[in-house]
Parts: C-alpha cells; structure tokens; sequence
C-alpha cells in the first residue's frame, strides 16, 4: 500500500487519505480484520477511511500509528467480496441515459450491454441508507457529475457518476447521471442488514423490459 | 403503567439518546440529542442509566401529562415551565431541578428566551421500540420513533442507575452568553488546504450568521464573504465528522449536527470541539458567531 495521509477531524476523528480507491478498500478490509482498541466506528470513502476513537481509551497519535502497522504489515487485500451476489433487475429508460453515452462514446444500446455485462462490487456505503458505491473491473464507466444535481431523484433510479455506479434507495436530492431504474428495494428495515449493498456484495444489473 | 402523554408540541419533539452506532456503512448516521450534554445532564439529574432516551423539543411547546407519579427535569433551551396539577393548581418549577408530577398533572414548555433546544427526561427513560439499536429520531434518514404528536402516550422505563443525588444544579451557561455572539472552538482541517489563505483568515476573524435554515442535521451559517477554495477540483466522496464546518459551493459554512449526512463531496475547513458542538445545536437564527481556530 503506498503513502497514507492523516488528516485531524476534530477532537476525536482521524481521516486516513490512501493513494487510490482500491488501498482505501483494502485499508479499510484490514481494519476490519485487526481491530484497533479504542476506535469505536468507522466509515469509507472513496479515498478515505475515517476512524471514530474514544479519547479516554486510546490517543490520537496511538490510532495513527496502529492504522500505519496495519498497512505495512502487507494485509491488505483490495477489492474482496463478501461472498454475496445480488441481481439488479433494471428498466433502462432512464433521463440521463443518451447523454451519457454520449459522454462515454457509446450508442445506448452499447451503455446497457457494458452496464450489465460486467460484475460490480459494492465498495463502501453512505450519502444515504441503502446507498452503495459500487465499481467495476474493466474498461471504466467514468462521467462527471451533473454541474446542477437534481432537486428530487425518484426511489430505484440507476445512476452513474465519477467511477461509481449506485442505485437511489429512496427518494432524494442527487447529481448522478440516471440511466435506470429498478424496483427492488435496496434498504428494509425487516431485513438484516437493513441495506441490500454492503461492502463486498457482488452486482450484476440485468436488463428487463419496461 | 406509568407514562407520558404528550399534550402539545413545538415546531418539532423528538425523542433522542445517546445515537445509533454500527451502521455508517449503511448509510445511517448517529442521530441522538442534538446538545448532548443537556440530554446528558438531564438524564444524570433524574438518575437514569446512560443511553436511556429523552425528549428534545424544538423552541419549547411540548406539553406532557403524567400517568401515574413520574420524576422529570428539563435542561437545555432556557424554557418557562407551567406545571398544572390534576387539581387545577399551577406552578412553575425551575429548569435543571427534579419536578414531581403526579398521575394527571400537566407540565407545559413555554418558548425559550435563550437557546434552541430543551431535552425533558423522565426518571426511568422514555421506553419506546428502539430501532436498529437505538431511540433516536434521525430527521435525515428517517429512521427511528416518529416526531411526537398530541396524543401519543410514550411508556416510561425502569433505565435507572441508582437514586436521584441533586435535586438541582446550577445551568451550566448562562442566558446572556446564548443571547450574545458565541464563540465556537474548531480544529483546523481535515481539509484546511483546499482554502485560499484568506480564507482561513476570514474564518478566524470574520463574524458568521446563523440563517434560518437550520435544523438537526446543520446550522447553516452566512459569512460576511465567501470561504474562497485554493483546490478546487471535485472532492471524492468523503466520511464527514460531528461538527464538521462543511462549505458548500456558496462558499458560506454549515456546521453538521447529530442528524448530517454520513459522507459528503465538499471539503471540510475545521471541525468543532464537542463543547462547541452542543453550543452550536442552541444557536437561534440571527445570532452572530466567531469562530477560535487551533
């Protein structure tokens, strides 16, 4: 794993800056593994992970140098599942979906087939409940954001922005690029977990008829 | 059975604890009081075990009436409080002191003259069905007991950690400070270095207002300028910390209380103490605020 950067986040917070989306995966894998006493919860990014520590059990320079041990020791494993697949089923008439193809210098039809003729990983969750960041192997499916997100993104809309593909869980504000939209429900509360992406679940989108 | 049934409420009663931990990478943040060491003291006055749940009432309102004899206190948003008694009596107690309320009585918050947020807790906790481990009403994600409505009738726990040892204490700041500017404490960074250097400067001597725009998950601020970025390319995606001075592309801060997003695309410039994040959850529109950067 190549250079970290720590970054305070106030009185108890550290953010761990990796090198590529890949390390901080693989970082955040090997904290799950070795545990650091003290450190009370933890979240990712696409770069980053941020680790939440009690004061009263550990210090700050303490957290640093066990998150610093535990990527050198060569344990970090990039990129792993977490055994589970799940199968999207996806209408794709989504707004966006010319115009980024356009972007990608595809034909839609071409969007599609690369949309779900590769299997994503869910590489870390947030924004909202549900919300999984999922990325690809192969050829990158890469456009910018929308310059102006959307007031209201509809509950089940497919998205591509920056490396990421997602999945809208319910109804929000959102500057992905749609190009789809599914009925399954990505967050449950009857269900456990409650989210139907996370870290390490396997993707695959299939095409379905509107 | 011994309860609370709510008679009123404000703009917005919510019952919070000590927030949900264990799902950040589900998207649900912590929640929780949004001034945790009100709900704390609170939930210390009446000697309840930590973590038993509370009410936060938005600019006071609430109004509960007992079943059955219950022990409460109030901390928090300086509030008048009006206790009618089941017999038609009316008093008023003091905030940060233990009240008896016997079955039927009736205590009502009045608006408050200083500060945002009043936190009521009852001796044995508010005993509604955690959800995902936890109280707490998270106004971002959704989740948890619903906002309070007239006629809910919240059951009473048995979270108690010994007996009452205080039947008072001295509020722990005082009106005047809340009615004046308030200086907010923050750690630079995590991302100081995304700014130009003036607008660090601007950040440390400049005077920002509190907009109307707030709410749990931040306190939206107006500078006097924009918080001008150095970098300003598209920041990945990023977990944000409690009390975080997030700046959107206005260039004008928000500080993030219990209920912010659990990742964010905008750099942060500085990062609240925790005694200044509770300060920052009682900060009314309009206040002036200045900012003590380390």
């Amino acid at each position: 794993m190549s250079e970290l950067r720590f970054l305070r986040a106030g009185e108890h917070d550290v953010l761990v800056e990796c090198a590529s989306l890949a390390d901080a995966v693989g970082l955040r894998a090997a904290l799950e593994r070795a545990p650091i006493a003290g450190v009370t919860d933890a979240a990712s990014g696409a770069r980053t992970v941020m680790l939440h520590f009690d004061p009263a059990a550990v210090t700050r320079e303490a957290v640093v140098a066990a998150v610093a041990a535990v990527a050198g020791d060569g344990g970090v494993r990039p990129n792993g599942t977490n055994g589970a697949t799940v199968e999207i089923p996806v209408v794709y008439d989504g707004e966006d979906l010319a115009d980024t193809a356009a972007l990608l210098g595809l034909s839609a039809d071409e969007l599609i087939a690369a949309h779900t003729g590769r299997t994503w990983v869910c590489a870390f969750g947030g924004f909202a409940p549900g919300f999984g960041y999922l990325v690809s192997d192969g050829s990158p499916l890469e456009v910018p954001r929308l310059t102006t997100p959307r007031t209201r993104v509809p509950a089940g809309a497919v998205g591509l922005a920056g490396e990421f593909s997602g999945v809208y869980p319910r109804a929000s504000p959102g500057g992905w690029r749609l190009i789809g939209r599914t009925e399954l429900a990505m967050w449950d509360l009857a269900r456990t977990p409650p989210a139907l992406l996370t870290a390490g679940t396997r993707v695959r989108f299939v095409a379905v008829g509107g | 059975m011994r309860a609370l049934e709510v008679t009123a409420v404000g703009l917005l009663a919510t019952v919070q604890d000590e927030g949900r931990h264990g799902f950040l990478d589900q998207g649900v943040g912590t929640a929780g009081a949004a001034d945790r060491a009100s709900a704390a003291l609170a939930t210390r006055l009446v000697a309840n075990a930590p973590g038993a749940a509370v009410i936060e009432a938005l600019f006071g309102g609430l109004g509960v009436r007992a079943h059955g004899a219950v022990e409460v206190v109030v901390t928090g948003a300086y509030c008048p409080i009006a206790v009618v008694t089941a017999s038609g009596r009316t008093h008023h107690p003091a905030m940060y002191e233990l009240i008896d309320l016997g079955d039927g009585d009736e205590l009502r918050l009045g608006a408050p003259s200083a500060g945002l947020r009043a936190y009521l807790a009852v001796r044995g906790g508010v005993d509604v069905p955690p959800v995902l481990g936890s109280r707490s009403f998270d106004t971002l994600a959704g989740i948890g007991p619903a906002p309070l409505a007239p006629g809910d009738v919240l059951p009473v726990g048995d979270e108690t950690a010994g007996d009452p040892v205080l039947d008072a204490v001295a509020p722990p700041w005082g009106e005047s400070g809340v009615s004046q500017g308030v200086v907010l404490d923050a750690w630079l960074g995590p991302r100081d270095d995304w700014f130009t250097g003036d607008a660090l400067r601007l950040l440390r001597t400049g005077v920002f207002t509190v907009t109307p725009a707030s709410d749990r998950v931040g306190v939206r601020l107006e500078g006097p300028a924009p918080l001008e970025r150095a970098n300003t390319s598209e920041l990945p995606s990023e977990p944000m910390a409690l009390g975080s001075l997030q700046v959107p592309a206005s260039g004008h801060p928000i500080i993030f209380l219990a209920d912010h997003p659990v990742t964010g695309g905008y750099p942060v410039i500085a990062v609240l103490t925790d005694a200044s994040i509770d300060r920052a959850a009682q900060l009314t529109p309009g206040q002036l605020v200045r900012f003590r950067v380390r």
